[in-house]
């Protein structure tokens, strides 16, 4: 038993290193894209101290509206577009509607209407689209769908140009978060307003246009997240739980911190992934996935409450 | 503007027309009436103090100047237009800044970030051409940059450039958060009890800054302050409150010798 836990997968690993690059690679392509999500956790929540439950059908929604669009004739790159362009009026429509008139009501309320705002979009999203499974239109966006075959130390690495891809075009946007949110005055605009509001409003920040851009953000993020997982798994409502995958990303980084989202999605893609492979399957008989990100979660926070990388949070008595 | 015509001052500086002007200024909050018909003008280039006893409505009336209080009755005079009800950041993009009492800084960010957050209500380039840090919004955010080292120089904290705020002592936050205002450009630049809570020394330097700033860059400043020898030290024109009430309003030695301002002080039953 010992050596089943402590010693035989590690000679795996070892003994054979194709098939572990194999692991790591798949565990970061599914790092990425949750590191990914919980930065658009991260973003509106410093900005505005909520806690965007919506983030998930944000995810399906965006995936529903571009596959929609373009069952109704669209051409492919310019639902994207329009995609974009819902998702912008759905950020200005929720600063309208639901954020302005709950300005300076505690956190918990903010939370329970982004948990209204996913009633109203699984409604809205299966009145318009339907709630039957659809097909991502990874081929008509030019995705491609092929794969590489590498022979790393004599075996075998199978590299999907679909995998490739979401890694490109996921790091670029991490990085491109990035260099707007600390180069850029909008981006300290954003960090600022999650410090002080009446500071922020002091040095003439506009809540309203602020959090329209961060909501415009996520629905970028949950775009793009949703094309990718959306080419794997296909489009339907069961999307939405990648987004639940990213609560121990959140847990782990700390709702505050944007290198604990990049490092924990990351870390928690990766490891849930070998220890689906060598402990999960030889032990426990497989799908540890869906709960291995959480117990991971849950030890690190015995330790650090505040996340790996949260802000600590000290009281003064 | 009934009064535009500059003066000059004691030590011989001379002060521009009428910058601002509060014309009946009035503000309650439920039954209760913070300020009371209230009338003053700041000169461009003066050193304006609002000073009066604890509960006097300074804070509220810096508020209101501010645009975070809507006055109840009355009206704001701003660059010779009377300005409309305003949201405190509509306010500051008319080149309004301000420190807080309690100090409102970004404490998660480092001195130069918060420092650059002051120059904002000087952004121009769009949000795309920001996302993409390409053509006007990086000659912006470089020109910024060089606005805000010179503040940083200016109040001597380029050492902490680095520093988280939250880490920083309680003077020195005080300090950033000058830096703040001042990156702004303003033409009217607010300070609510700038000197609160701080010892001797620090206090002097901070008096020294705040006289340094309007005589090297020519701001304008209205400042609020508990500390009567501070006050008369530094500021041009004084008006003194008590109970939401203006009581003396002139230069430190006229509201020095007024009676009300001493019995205000001095707790002379009402």
């Amino acid at each position: 038993m010992l050596n089943d836990i402590f010693i035989a997968p590690f000679v795996d690993m070892v003994e054979a290193p194709d098939f572990l690059m194999q692991v790591l690679w798949e565990g970061l392509v599914s790092g990425i894209l949750y590191a990914l999500i919980a930065l658009g956790f991260v973003l509106i929540f410093r900005s505005s101290r909520i806690f965007n439950f919506a983030q998930g059908i944000m995810v399906v929604f965006a995936a529903l509206t571009l596959v929609g669009l373009f069952a109704m004739g669209v051409p492919a790159w310019l639902s994207v577009g329009l995609t974009l362009v819902v998702m912008f009026v759905l950020a200005v429509v929720i600063e309208r509607v639901v954020l302005r008139p709950l300005v300076g009501q505690p956190d918990i309320i903010l939370f329970m209407a982004t948990i209204g705002i996913t009633l109203f979009l699984i409604g809205l999203g299966e009145t318009i689209f339907g709630g039957e499974n659809k097909v991502m239109i990874t081929e008509e966006l030019g995705i491609p769908t092929g794969d590489t075959v590498l022979e790393p130390f004599g075996g075998l690495l199978i590299l999907q140009h679909l995998d490739i891809t979401v890694v490109i075009v996921a790091t670029l946007l991490v990085l491109a978060l990035l260099a707007f949110l600390n180069y850029t005055q909008m981006g300290r605009a954003i960090r600022a307003l999650g410090d002080d509001h009446q500071a922020a409003l002091s040095v003439g920040i506009s809540l309203q246009t602020i959090w329209v851009l961060v909501w415009f953000i996520a629905g970028i993020i949950a775009l793009v997240t949703g094309i990718a997982w959306g080419a794997r798994a296909g489009v339907s409502f069961a999307l939405e739980v990648i987004a639940y995958k990213a609560l121990p990303v959140l847990m782990l980084g700390g709702l505050e911190s944007i290198t604990g989202a990049i490092v924990g999605g990351l870390m928690i893609g990766i490891l849930e992934k070998l220890f689906e492979i060598y402990w999960g399957q030889p032990l426990l008989g497989g799908n540890t996935e869906t709960w291995f990100a959480f117990v991971l979660a849950l030890i690190v926070l015995l330790f650090r409450p505040q996340g790996l990388f949260g802000e600590r949070i000290i009281e003064r008595v | 503007m009934k009064d535009t015509e500059g003066y000059v001052t004691a030590d011989g500086r001379q002060i521009g027309g009428t910058l601002m002007e509060m014309r009946n200024i009035t503000l309650r909050f439920g039954g209760v009436v913070a300020i009371q018909d209230i009338s003053f003008d700041i000169h461009e280039g003066e050193v304006r103090a609002i000073i009066g006893p604890n509960g006097a409505g300074k804070s509220s009336m810096l508020n209101v100047i501010s645009g975070f209080y809507t006055p109840s009755e009355g009206e704001v005079w701003y660059q010779g237009a009377k300005r409309p009800p305003m949201k405190p950041y509509e306010v500051a993009r008319q080149g309004v800044a301000r420190t807080f009492q309690n100090i409102a800084l970004f404490e998660g960010m480092t001195v130069l970030d918060n420092v650059m957050t002051g120059r904002l209500t000087h952004m121009n380039a769009g949000v795309v051409s920001q996302a993409l840090w390409w053509g006007k919004a990086r000659n912006e955010e470089m020109e910024n940059r060089e606005k805000v080292e010179r503040v940083i120089d200016f109040l001597e904290i380029q050492n902490i450039r680095k520093t988280p705020v939250g880490r920083l002592p309680y003077g020195l936050k005080k300090r950033v958060e000058l830096a703040r205002a001042l990156a702004a450009e303003p033409s009217l630049l607010l300070l609510d009890e700038p000197m609160a809570g701080m010892n001797v020394e620090e206090k002097e330097d901070m008096s020294r800054f705040i006289l340094d700033v309007n005589d090297e860059f020519g701001t304008t400043i209205c400042l609020i302050e508990h500390d009567m020898g501070v006050v008369m030290d530094l500021s041009d024109r004084v008006v003194v409150m008590d109970y939401g009430k203006k009581i003396g309003d002139g230069t430190p030695d006229e509201v020095r010798n007024n009676q009300d301002v001493i019995d205000a002080y001095l707790g002379v039953p009402h």
